[in-house]
Formats: structure tokens, C-alpha cells, sequence
């Protein structure tokens, strides 16, 4: 007969997680590395969405690019035309990326010299939301065909972002998307959140984006001391 | 697909606590899920299973879920009621302005070792 005992855990199961991506931000910081952490949709814009922002803010910080996609490198190809450093991470059929993965995807990435790392999560409104990645600040993007209910439909997303996109304002007439009571939706779950709309196809709105994105690794920096 | 990845997450975990306390197999696995976590039992017993049969510790391990109520708290009339029978809008006064006071926890609450 086998002797056995009951251990008490009594702890969440995202804790494990939560603790390594808390070492990674430390070590970030230590380094110097700004990580963005880019969540969302499938295709709300997110790779668009950071064609522009290399655009706007390339000269400015040295860039890095990880490309998280369940199987394919479609968007690390597009991404390498900008000229920004990129790695493609294939997180072998998970829905999200975990601190540990976000770690070895920073280490291929060799960020001796990068001051800006962003990561294209995996397309998804739920897990990614649930696995701290270690970013120094968190975005999401919300585009307009996806409707203006999302922040009561996915909270969580909603709570753990700084800034939420809310792109493809161009189609915005054809949909009934009411930014107003967008914005109102997003407050109820992050008064904190700040909001800005962009159309990453034509440009619109990046100059918001790129000032608010600037404005926080500034502040970032500045904290560091 | 998130019910595999936090299969691996836990026993990950597991694997460390058994490593600290020198545990040869796990018999039983017990979780508290949230009524309204973003985990689905049924997928979660499924990948459970399947991963089990790929990792030694837990080769013998039954998973036993046990669930926790999920309640929300209205701030516009401060009454609490439960979640999945009204959902976001307050019952008692119809405000929207509502949070989820419990009901989203995903905790290992015990390993039954040998
Ligand atoms: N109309 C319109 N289309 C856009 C806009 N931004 C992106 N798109 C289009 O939306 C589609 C998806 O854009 P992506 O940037 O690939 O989206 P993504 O979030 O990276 O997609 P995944 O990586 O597959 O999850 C593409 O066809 C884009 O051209 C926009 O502002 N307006
Ligand atoms: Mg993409
Ligand atoms: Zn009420």
C-alpha cells in the first residue's frame, strides 16, 4: 500500500508565471529594454499597426520585433521590410505567450542593443490576457468590425492594458460601432486606460500613438534611477 | 487551446513542488475553477489526460476540479448577486456599473503524493 500524503498548494495557477515574468521585467529594466506588448484579435492590425509605428518612431529608438504566430512566418517577412530587427517565435499550437517564452524570444533577439522590444502577441482576446509576457507596458487593439461591446465581452483584455488601439476607424460609417459608448465600455473596466483611435491603413492617429508610446519609455527611463 | 497551455503551466508548477518535497508520483490533482473563468472544465479534463500519459509524475493523477460561485457587486445600489444568472446588469437596480467580485480564480488547491 502506498503512503500517501496531501500537499496544500493553495496557490494560483498563473502565480509560477507571474513571478517570472516580474524577474524579467527587473532584468529589462537593469537593461535598458522597453517591452511593448502588443495584444489583440486576429487580424485587428496589429502587424500594420507596427509598420507604422517602426515608422514613426524607428529613428528615434533602435527597434526590435517579435513575431509570435502559432505556425507561420507571414508577418516576420513583412516586418523585415521596415528594416527593424525581427524574430519569428512559434509558440507550437499555444494560444499565448508565456514570461519564459517572451524570455528565449528576447535572448534570439539579442537585445544587447535594442531599446525598444515589441511583441506581436498570438491573435486572442482571452489567454494572452491571463500570462504577465514581463512588457514594460501593455497594448491592445481593438478594430472597429470586431463591435464596440468587446470591453464587456473580454474584461480582462481591458484591465491589463495601459493603451487600447481602436483601429480601422476608416470603416467606421459602415458599422455600428459607437465610439462614444466604446470609450465609456473600456472606462468601466480600466479608468486608467488610455484611448486613442487610429487607422493604421492610412496613418491617421499614429502621431497620438507614437507621442503617447514616446511619453511612456520616457517616463520609464526617468523612474529608473 | 489555452485549457493545454495551462495544463503544462500546472504541471510545470507541480513538477517543481514534487522536486522541493521529494515526491515519487501524484495520485490526485485538486483545482478551484471559477464559474466564470476562462477555462472549460471538459477541455481541461481532456488535455489533462492526454499530457498525463506524457510525463511520469503524473501518469497515475486523477484531476478533480472543484468549482467556485462567482458573484458581482453592483456599485450603484452596493448589493451583490450572482453572476451567471444575470450577468452584467445589476438585477435589483438595472445599473451596468458591476464588478466581478469572485468567480474568475484558477488556484491548485491540493496534491494528494506518494
Ligand atoms: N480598412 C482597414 N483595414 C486595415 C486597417 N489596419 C489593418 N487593416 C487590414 O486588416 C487586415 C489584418 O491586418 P494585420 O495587420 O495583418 O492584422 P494582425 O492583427 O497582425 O493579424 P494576425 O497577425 O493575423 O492576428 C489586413 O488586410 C490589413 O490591411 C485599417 O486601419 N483599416
Ligand atoms: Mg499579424
Ligand atoms: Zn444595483
Amino acid at each position: 500500500m502506498k503512503d500517501v500524503r496531501i500537499l496544500e498548494i493553495r496557490q494560483s495557477v498563473f502565480a509560477d508565471n507571474d513571478r517570472q515574468a516580474e524577474a524579467l521585467r527587473a532584468e529589462l529594466r537593469e537593461k535598458g529594454v522597453f517591452l511593448l506588448n502588443l495584444m489583440s484579435s486576429p487580424g485587428a492590425g496589429k502587424t500594420t499597426t507596427l509598420m507604422r509605428t517602426i515608422e514613426a518612431l524607428g529613428e528615434a529608438f533602435r527597434i526590435g520585433v517579435m513575431e509570435a504566430d502559432i505556425d507561420s512566418d507571414v508577418d516576420a517577412r513583412t516586418i523585415a521590410q521596415s528594416g527593424a530587427k525581427v524574430i519569428q517565435l512559434h509558440t507550437g499550437g499555444m494560444c499565448h505567450l508565456d514570461a519564459a517564452m517572451t524570455r528565449q524570444g528576447l535572448e534570439g533577439l539579442e537585445t544587447g542593443d535594442v531599446e525598444l522590444a515589441i511583441l506581436e502577441n498570438v491573435g486572442n482576446l482571452v489567454c494572452p490576457a491571463e500570462f504577465d509576457t514581463g512588457a514594460s507596458r501593455n497594448a491592445m487593439i481593438l478594430s472597429v468590425p470586431e463591435g464596440d461591446d468587446k470591453p464587456l465581452k473580454y474584461p480582462l483584455m481591458f484591465s491589463v492594458c495601459d493603451v487600447v488601439l481602436i483601429n480601422k476607424i476608416d470603416v467606421l460609417p459602415y458599422f455600428d460601432f459607437d465610439l462614444e459608448k466604446c470609450r465609456e465600455y473600456i472606462r468601466m473596466r480600466n479608468p486608467d486606460a488610455r484611448v486613442i483611435p487610429i487607422c493604421a491603413k492610412t496613418g491617421e492617429g499614429i502621431d497620438a500613438w507614437a507621442d503617447w508610446l514616446r511619453a511612456e519609455i520616457r517616463s520609464w527611463r526617468g523612474s529608473m534611477q | 487551446m489555452h485549457e493545454l497551455g495551462v495544463v503544462f503551466h500546472i504541471m510545470d508548477s507541480l513538477e517543481k513542488v514534487a522536486e522541493e518535497n521529494e515526491v515519487t508520483g501524484i495520485s490526485k490533482v485538486v483545482l478551484e475553477l471559477g464559474e466564470v473563468s476562462t477555462v472549460i472544465e471538459d477541455y481541461l479534463q481532456n488535455c489533462w489526460k492526454w499530457a498525463a500519459r506524457k510525463r511520469a509524475l503524473f501518469a497515475e493523477a486523477e484531476l478533480v476540479v472543484e468549482k467556485l460561485p462567482a458573484v458581482t457587486w453592483c456599485d450603484d445600489c452596493e448589493k451583490t448577486y450572482p453572476t451567471v444568472a444575470h450577468g452584467k446588469i445589476c438585477p435589483y437596480c438595472g445599473s451596468p456599473h458591476t464588478w466581478l467580485l469572485q468567480g474568475n480564480e484558477f488556484n491548485i488547491k491540493e496534491i494528494e503524493v506518494y
